[in-house]
């Protein structure tokens, strides 16, 4: 099979929702401005968090048992690409609803579902990703970070690296080594880290435009007790894969550079060149087909489908489109981009050249996504 | 897809298979109209797949029915399928007696930028008078009658043309296939003519920028197929160049816009019924002419020196995608149309137009 299926998104009575949505930002954020919209999933605000948790928007498809909503998958992706499209600060929540709550879901203890995903759904409770290091980049099965069994539990040592927000957050799920480094993705387990335990030492990193998201995170013989792991010992490369799935197809995979798009229709006003109505016009296309490609991963995933060769796909094309906009901005309107400048389009244009290095980079390079692909195509 | 729609899929894959031989291609390309492939995709009721049941069509949904020229052209049908579905679907939404036989379309509708040759329908004698140009229509001097759509006092008609009632001056596209101007200066009956059934001039165009994403998406699938196969059996330096990352890297872009194209045309598919003022169309022959152009470089450039002779057969599927990309609008058209209505609609407005896409 050399070409992957996406089948339809499953039709879903969603206007409603939609419009409940609209509803909501355009109160919540009628004092936002757009240089602070262009932070898109990467800006954080636990208050804006703790409402959407009210709302019933947080852990929107898991079982109500859980503190969960029940909707289908292709509510909640209403309620993210709205909340993408309007630049709401929606960071806190965000790894947690994506894809450490629905792991939990799938393998976490009882005794952590019960303890743990209602808080998330509430918006009370923030994760972050324990997966690269410092030699355990794009090879993720290089992981160093060991976890040695003890008494009641495990002794952690190693450093995890480029930890978005983990300063902000609550836990943060550790890919680690349990057994031999020879045994590579085989001797791997995950185990939930309360982040305030003794021997865990969060240090800042500023990303190139001075600001601080990622950390670098030591453990220094941190205890971690038994009841903190993951599914079952070992099995912690497919789980992670299994993670990787629900982190790559969402609509925060083409959106990144939203704001700059509407930015940039609002600078272009009524007298538009035609070159600008062609480029503004191409990017809606990439963006409508994206979409529907992202919303049929959607639906793999609610069916219990795997598409992770899917997900990569989309993400591929997603970053491709985000990195072309400021490109695209400069061909058609003639500004500077200043993140001091007075107008918020030079502003949400520095924003974005600043950050877009980071759109194939972070959840999988565009090269490891390439070979996955690659690989599901026979290739290798 | 409903089991329908699988057993349609199938079984066209199956004819297409059998018809589409390298020499039937040649012979098309030479100008020869293939009769023999024609009754075969004529006696599976194909043509008729887009008339509504209502109308005496066989009820099958138009995104399946379309399915079937998705598939024809993976393999390069040198037919008028879609163009023939579109013209049946005309002529039953107006009530005109279809002649059978292949069917093209033509479109009253000026794009921007060409000089106008307008087709004028008056009435004339009880009947209707036809004058004007019609530019590039597919297999236009080879069907046995084109279906026109054109205004009468601002009223858009269905016009059926036979055959012989225009001038023809011959034209192919870069893939041979005919792409002919037609003369028209003829009186009809009016059994031929009748008010169209909310389809436009603009509307008819609009199809048949649909029908090419379509099969730009066809073509594609095939493409991507065809190149990935080359790669695990052409060696070099010792190995299969597939096992060459440069070479993987380059088929993962082509796969990724041979899915953007499905997913275009897909939308596509699922407009060509829709009202005008949707921009799903435009969506598609903007996003799957630029998933044609990046593909086909890469399948040629993955193909090396084999795939850019005559011998080969890549060439029949990547000179019709770089001469589909250009028919019914190419996407530089499309794009703007959409970023004209995106600006129009907006900073507030961009981001509801697109969710209702």
């Amino acid at each position: 099979m050399t070409v992957f299926t996406f089948p339809a998104p499953p039709p879903a009575d969603v206007e409603a929702l939609r419009a409940e949505v609209r509803d909501f930002l355009a109160t919540e954020l009628a004092a936002r401005r757009p240089r602070d919209r262009a932070r898109s999933w990467s800006g954080f605000d636990a208050d804006f968090s703790r409402k959407l948790g009210e709302r019933g928007w947080i852990g929107m498809t898991w079982p109500k048992a859980y503190g969960g909503h029940e909707r289908s998958a292709l509510e909640r992706y209403v309620v993210l690409e709205e909340m993408l499209a309007a630049g709401a600060p929606v960071a806190a929540h965000w790894i947690a609803d994506r894809q450490s709550g629905p792991l939990l879901l799938k393998v976490g203890t009882e005794e952590q579902r019960r303890t743990i995903l209602p808080r998330i759904a509430a918006g009370e409770c923030f994760f972050c990703i324990g997966m690269s290091e410092p030699d355990s980049g794009s090879d993720l099965a290089a992981v160093r970070t060991r976890a040695t069994p003890v008494d009641g539990g495990f002794r952690v040592t190693g450093t995890k690296l480029w930890t978005t927000y983990a300063h902000k957050s609550h836990y943060m799920i550790l890919f680690c080594r349990t057994g031999g480094q020879e045994e590579r993705q085989g001797g791997t387990s995950q185990l939930l880290v309360d982040l305030n335990t003794p021997g865990v030492t969060i240090r800042p990193i500023a990303d190139l435009s001075g600001e601080h998201h990622f950390n670098e995170v030591v453990f220094e013989d941190a205890f971690i007790p038994d009841s903190a792991l993951i599914g079952r010992m070992g099995d912690g490369w497919n789980q992670v894969m299994g993670e990787l799935a629900f982190e790559r197809s969402g609509p925060e995979r083409f959106l990144s550079s939203f704001t700059l798009l509407v930015e940039l229709v609002r600078a272009l006003g009524n007298d538009p060149s035609d070159r600008a109505r062609e480029a503004v016009g191409r990017l809606t296309a990439h963006i409508v087909t994206l979409r529907r490609l992202s919303r049929s991963v959607a639906g793999m995933l609610q069916n219990g489908e795997n598409p992770a060769l899917q997900a990569a796909l989309v993400k591929d094309l997603g970053a491709l489109v985000e990195q072309e906009v400021p490109e695209i901005v400069r061909g058609v309107v003639s500004v500077e981009p200043s993140l001091q400048a007075d107008t918020e389009l030079a502003a949400v244009l520095a924003h974005t050249i600043l950050n877009a290095p980071a759109f194939s980079l972070r959840g999988g390079t565009r090269e490891i996504l390439r070979g996955i692909i690659a690989r599901g195509l026979g290739l290798r | 897809m409903s089991e329908t729609g699988r057993i349609l899929v199938d079984t066209a894959t199956r004819l297409f298979q059998n018809i589409v031989t390298p020499r039937e291609l040649a012979r098309a390309e030479a100008g020869e109209w293939p009769q023999d492939a024609w009754k075969a995709v004529e006696e599976l009721g194909l043509p008729l797949a887009l008339v509504p049941e209502d109308q005496g069509g066989f009820g099958i949904d138009p995104v399946e029915a379309l399915a079937a020229v998705r598939v024809a052209a993976a393999f390069a049908l040198p037919l008028p399928l879609g163009e023939s579905m579109l013209a049946n679907r005309l002529l039953a939404g107006a009530g005109i007696d279809a002649p059978g036989g292949a069917l093209s379309v033509a479109s009253a509708a000026i794009p921007a930028g060409r000089p106008a040759y307008p087709i004028d329908l008056v009435p004339e004698n009880g009947g209707w008078r036809l004058t004007g140009v019609a530019r590039r229509v597919p297999w236009g001097g080879k069907v046995s009658g084109v279906v026109v759509v054109a205004e009468a006092a601002g009223v858009p008609h269905v016009a059926l043309v036979p055959a012989g009632r225009f001038e023809v001056a011959p034209g192919t596209n870069l893939a041979g296939e005919p792409r002919d101007d037609l003369t028209f200066d003829c009186v009809m009956e009016p059994s031929q003519v009748a008010p169209a059934a909310g389809v436009t001039p603009e509307g008819l165009r609009a199809a048949g920028a649909a029908l090419r994403s379509i099969q730009i998406a066809g073509a594609l699938a095939r493409v991507l197929e065809m190149t990935v196969q080359y790669a695990n059996e052409r060696s070099q330096f010792g190995r299969p160049i597939g096992k060459f990352q440069a070479i993987q890297q380059s088929l993962a872009v082509l796969a990724g816009q041979t899915a953007a194209a499905a997913a275009a045309a897909d939308l596509a598919a699922e407009a060509i019924t829709a009202p005008a003022g949707d921009h799903r169309i435009a969506v598609a022959k903007a996003r799957t002419g630029e998933a044609a152009s990046v593909a086909a470089a890469i399948a040629h450039q993955v193909h090396g020196a084999i795939g850019f002779t005559h011998e080969h057969s890549l060439h029949h599927l990547t000179r019709r995608l770089w001469s589909w990309r250009d028919e019914f609008g190419n996407d530089a058209e499309w794009s703007r149309r959409l970023g004209h209505a995106a600006i129009a609609a907006g900073a507030d407005g961009l981001w509801p137009m697109i969710t209702a896409a």
